[in-house]
């Protein structure tokens, strides 16, 4: 308990700047510092600071970008529907802004600078009020330059107003991420000057010549040709890798061998956070079937698998039910397969489980070219008649880019006939170079093209031609794993879908780039050169369809709404705030499009953001049209804000502005025997 | 209408920010988004907005190579070399600077020594149009020239680096670079590199004469302790060819012969 208060205390005074080394809160120690698992605790106002620190990693020294002076922040626990304080005081001597990934907040409260409010400057603190009509695992992070690569992130846990249906003996937070020993911006700043500057796992002569041995000469020079033709590497897979990377779960590298404790027979719940800013995580623990609860903090209907790819800004909840006394890596590999960091989970503190060895890495395919099945589409049921309709609906168009009047949706259900003859000379982009591409118009007549109606300038290095829906896919490198590997197509929500109407409206996001340039983008347009935001209008019903044109597996973020994955046409699609869209994915959601204002939406590698790809939804409040009946929502609205929330009563007052006790949280509410 | 109120506290360590309830509002439609305007003031988030946006795929950054950076042994006639390239801009616009310096150490004094100032703008997804001017400092050799090129990423991953010059006397002539990189490691790369120069005109002051002048063929063996420093062993052979060898006999040099080169590597 001790820890834990101290922690506690010291948020609620302002935030004390702790420069010793090692200091984690209560809730990412090892259990050899105490941690016997995290429990119920509910707090509504809380200090955070914003500063730099010193933290150790790995028994080295590095400097961070703090909340509260640890490498993550503190674990922020409230409860649902609750009205929280959350003062954040900037000691940085640049701008900063804690952005509640995954929380439905009004979006003037959602932290995105130039997007949703100005930012915190230096030496200001700035208020963030607001009650969240949901539970589960979510978490914080700057949204402020690279800072959240500086280790500006943390948990939260929201508690749910009524009985939780998940249940559990015991539980943990387990926060991945990348620590980097070198400047973020210096990190950036390599690998737009040389993409392969962290790849140590390209192909090598001795590939080659391994590869014509299994293959045949043939084939390997055919199969190198083609990827030299397009000046593409099948190894392409995570920009940044173990060269720059210590991986981490809870601040922890495998060395500081965070250890997490259960007796045999506990049901135990871990809430995994991949917190990363640019790795991508395989997550296991071998020997022990996982039971997946909740994705991305909603509850899913409970399905057991052994690992699961698990993207940046995605959180996952599982139950563990560890039968024997025995030691269990904790393992999460980056999806490039350079490095991983393994933790202990294990029935006593000083136990240390036998890391397994990293597995080969995987390699690119026709299919992440977007070129994989030329004939006939997996379109993931969706209703082809009821997208060309919605195409022709009526209600404003999105411009330039994304008009869909010229978007050509009735091509996609024309394709099904395999009545739609490619016209490479047609696609931009492709006459610039049709050397470079000759290899792909083979195979071509009577499958399943794509559409490509954006921009495709030097920005964009390849098209996806025939992507495919791979929600049925458990992530590169996954698919033949000796064991079972989670896939989207297999989550389903615990409750119905709170909105189940068919789209009204569709459209069509392509995410584009260039790796060897490094430039990346929404259907070919960086952040830094949008005129218009995408427009979704209050009460409207969308479908969104992602179609992934470059060759890595992007983590799409839509702020400020949940929207549910087009698993099936069920009404209990896996509600989500982020997804994985594989390279040549072509993927839907629909979304609701509820709380008016301006929300940003980006792949979260932070780097990506970083270069571009990003945009901002505007969701505009549709006068005259009819709003969605509250009754129809399954969340608490009234409760976000925008409808029921007395802003009267925001207006500080000095009382208001006091520190609520949070140390003094009500300890009757704290049970499972955390004192021992 | 909402409004937003700011309270400075003194000195400006922190504002606090009050609310008043914000019905629908109109957008500011010089703005591409501008919802968040009524609550923080619309001066504070155009601020807010420019900054968001060339932090995300507007930054500026400068890059500095030093491609080949050796000492060659060309038959006993040793030379320092340099030849390198940096630019300084964006995705869309690019200062390139590129120069070739070449310092006899026998004669002590420089052989070759050009610079390059060019305008970088992409043409095509891996290609890169530059244009400038290139001005050669060789003693009793001053000239500038005018310069178009494309640099980028060819096929088959090779590296291009194709420009044409004109005088200032309208001479036209042109040079091609072609590298290569094979990956023998992850860390030890083998480097063929090929440079030819053409001329149009014979210009006997300067030794070029027309058609292929001088062709360069070399191989160099790097290794990368990390991705940006590199020491290097290689082989270069040149070769003056046509009239221009004949400039290179009359002035009682050799046309062509192999180096044996020794070198660093190095980018930031």
């Amino acid at each position: 308990m001790y820890s834990r208060r101290r922690f506690m205390q010291a948020g609620a005074a302002g935030g004390v700047i702790a420069s010793a080394t090692g200091l984690l809160p209560a809730w990412a120690k090892s259990a050899s510092a105490g941690n016997t698992g995290i429990f119920e605790l509910a707090g509504n106002s809380f200090d955070l600071t914003v500063g730099h620190s010193a933290v150790e990693i790995g028994k080295r020294r590095g400097h961070a970008i703090t909340v509260n002076g640890t490498v993550p922040g503190p674990l922020l626990r409230f409860r649902e529907g609750e009205k929280l304080t959350l003062r954040v005081k900037n000691m940085l001597d640049e701008d900063t802004s804690i952005h509640w990934h995954g929380l439905l907040v009004p979006f003037y409260m959602d932290g995105v600078p130039g997007v949703s409010f100005p930012g915190i400057k230096p030496g200001e603190t700035f208020t963030y009020e607001y009650a969240v009509p949901q539970y589960g695992t979510y978490w914080y992070h700057s949204h402020s330059g690279l800072q959240e690569q500086a280790g500006h992130y943390g948990p939260i846990i929201i508690d749910p107003a009524s009985a939780d249906p998940v249940t559990s003996d015991r539980e943990y937070v387990l926060v991945l991420s990348d620590w980097s020993f070198e400047h973020p911006h210096k990190v950036f700043a390599r690998v737009k000057k040389d993409m392969e500057v962290y790849n140590f796992q390209q192909r090598t002569i001795g590939d080659f010549v391994s590869d014509v041995g299994k293959n045949g000469l043939g084939a390997t020079l055919e199969d190198r040709a083609m990827w030299g033709q397009m000046r593409m590497s099948p190894t392409d897979i995570s920009d940044v890798t173990a060269a720059a990377y210590t991986y981490l779960i809870n601040g922890h590298a495998t060395a500081d061998n965070w250890t997490g404790i259960f007796n045999p027979g506990e049901r135990v719940r871990l809430r995994i956070i991949n917190a990363s800013a640019m790795t991508i995580f395989n997550f296991r623990i071998p020997g022990l079937p996982m039971t997946v609860v909740a994705a991305d903090g909603l509850n899913v209907r409970p399905v057991e698998t052994d690992e699961f790819q698990i993207g940046v800004a995605e959180t996952y909840d599982v139950i563990v039910e560890p039968k024997r006394a025995r030691a269990f890596p904790i393992v999460a590999e980056s999806i490039d397969r350079s490095g991983q960091v393994v933790a202990t989970f294990a029935p006593e503190p000083d136990m240390r489980a036998t890391a397994p060895l990293l597995r080969d890495r995987p390699t690119l395919t026709h299919k992440d070219m977007g070129m994989a099945a030329m004939a006939g589409m997996n379109h993931g049921g969706m209703d082809h008649g009821a997208m060309a309709s919605g195409s022709k609906a009526p209600g404003p168009n999105v411009q330039g880019s994304m008009d869909h009047a010229a978007m050509g949706h009735g091509t996609s259900a024309d394709t099904n006939d395999g009545a739609v003859k490619p016209d490479m000379a047609s696609m931009p982009g492709m006459s610039e170079d049709k050397s470079g591409m000759s290899s792909m118009s083979h195979d071509m007549s009577g499958g399943a093209m794509q559409e490509h109606n954006h921009k495709t300038d030097a920005g964009v290095d390849n098209v996806a031609m025939a992507p495919t829906n791979r929600l049925d896919e458990p992530g590169l490198g996954l698919e033949d794993v000796p064991h079972r590997a989670l896939r989207y197509s297999q989550l389903r929500s615990l409750d119905p879908n709170p909105d189940t109407r068919a789209p009204e409206r569709e459209m069509e996001i392509h995410l584009t780039g260039n790796m060897e340039r490094y430039m990346w983008s929404f259907d070919g347009v960086k952040f830094s050169a949008v005129e218009k935001p995408i427009i979704f209008h209050e009460g409207e019903r969308l479908r969104v369809t992602l179609v992934n044109d470059t060759m890595m597996t992007h983590p799409i973020h839509l702020h400020g709404m949940f929207f549910d994955l087009v698993v099936d046409e069920g009404d209990h699609k896996p509600r989500k705030h982020t997804v994985n869209v594989k390279p040549g994915d072509k993927l839907s959601f629909d979304v609701s499009a509820e709380h008016v204002g301006d929300w940003a939406f980006h792949c979260h590698l932070l780097f990506h953001m970083h270069a571009g790809m990003m945009q901002v939804v505007s969701l505009l409040p549709r006068d005259g049209a009819a709003p969605i009946a509250p009754d129809e929502m399954k969340m608490d609205h009234k409760a976000m804000g925008h409808e029921g929330m007395d802003h009267g009563s925001m207006k500080m007052s000095d009382e208001t502005m006091k520190p609520r006790e949070i140390s003094s949280p009500d300890h009757s509410k704290m049970t499972h025997g955390s004192e021992h | 209408m909402a409004k937003a109120t700011y309270f400075s506290a003194a000195g400006g360590a922190c504002f606090i920010l009050a609310l008043a309830i914000a019905p629908a509002k109109a957008e500011d439609p010089t703005q591409p988004w501008s919802q968040a305007d009524s609550y923080y003031g619309p001066t504070e988030m155009a601020e807010a907005r420019r900054a968001v946006q060339k932090e995300h795929g507007g930054n500026t950054m400068y890059y500095v190579l030093a491609d080949r950076l050796e000492y060659q042994t060309n038959d006993g006639d040793p030379l320092l070399l340099f030849d390198g390239q940096g630019w300084w801009g964006g995705d869309r616009n690019k200062l390139t600077l590129k120069s070739e310096l070449e310092y006899d150490l026998t004669a002590d004094r420089f052989e070759e020594a050009e610079i390059q100032a060019l305008w970088t703008r992409p043409i095509a997804r891996y290609f890169d149009l530059q244009a400038g001017v290139r001005h050669d400092f060789t003693a009793g050799a001053d000239r500038t020239f005018g310069v178009l090129g494309v640099q980028g990423l060819a096929p088959y991953w090779f590296e291009i680096d194709a420009a044409a010059f004109v005088s200032g006397d309208g001479d036209v002539s042109a040079r091609v670079e072609l590298e290569y990189e094979l990956l023998l490691t992850q860390r030890l790369i083998l480097q063929p590199r090929t440079e030819l120069n053409f001329a149009i005109q014979s210009v006997e002051e300067v030794g070029v004469g027309s058609g292929l002048s001088t062709a360069e063929v070399g191989a160099r063996l790097r290794y990368e302790i990390r991705r940006q420093f590199a020491p290097y062993v290689g082989v270069s052979w040149t070769r003056s060819v046509g009239e221009t060898a004949d400039f290179a006999r009359a002035d009682g040099e050799d046309p062509g012969g192999v180096s044996f080169v020794a070198g660093l590597r190095l980018w930031f």
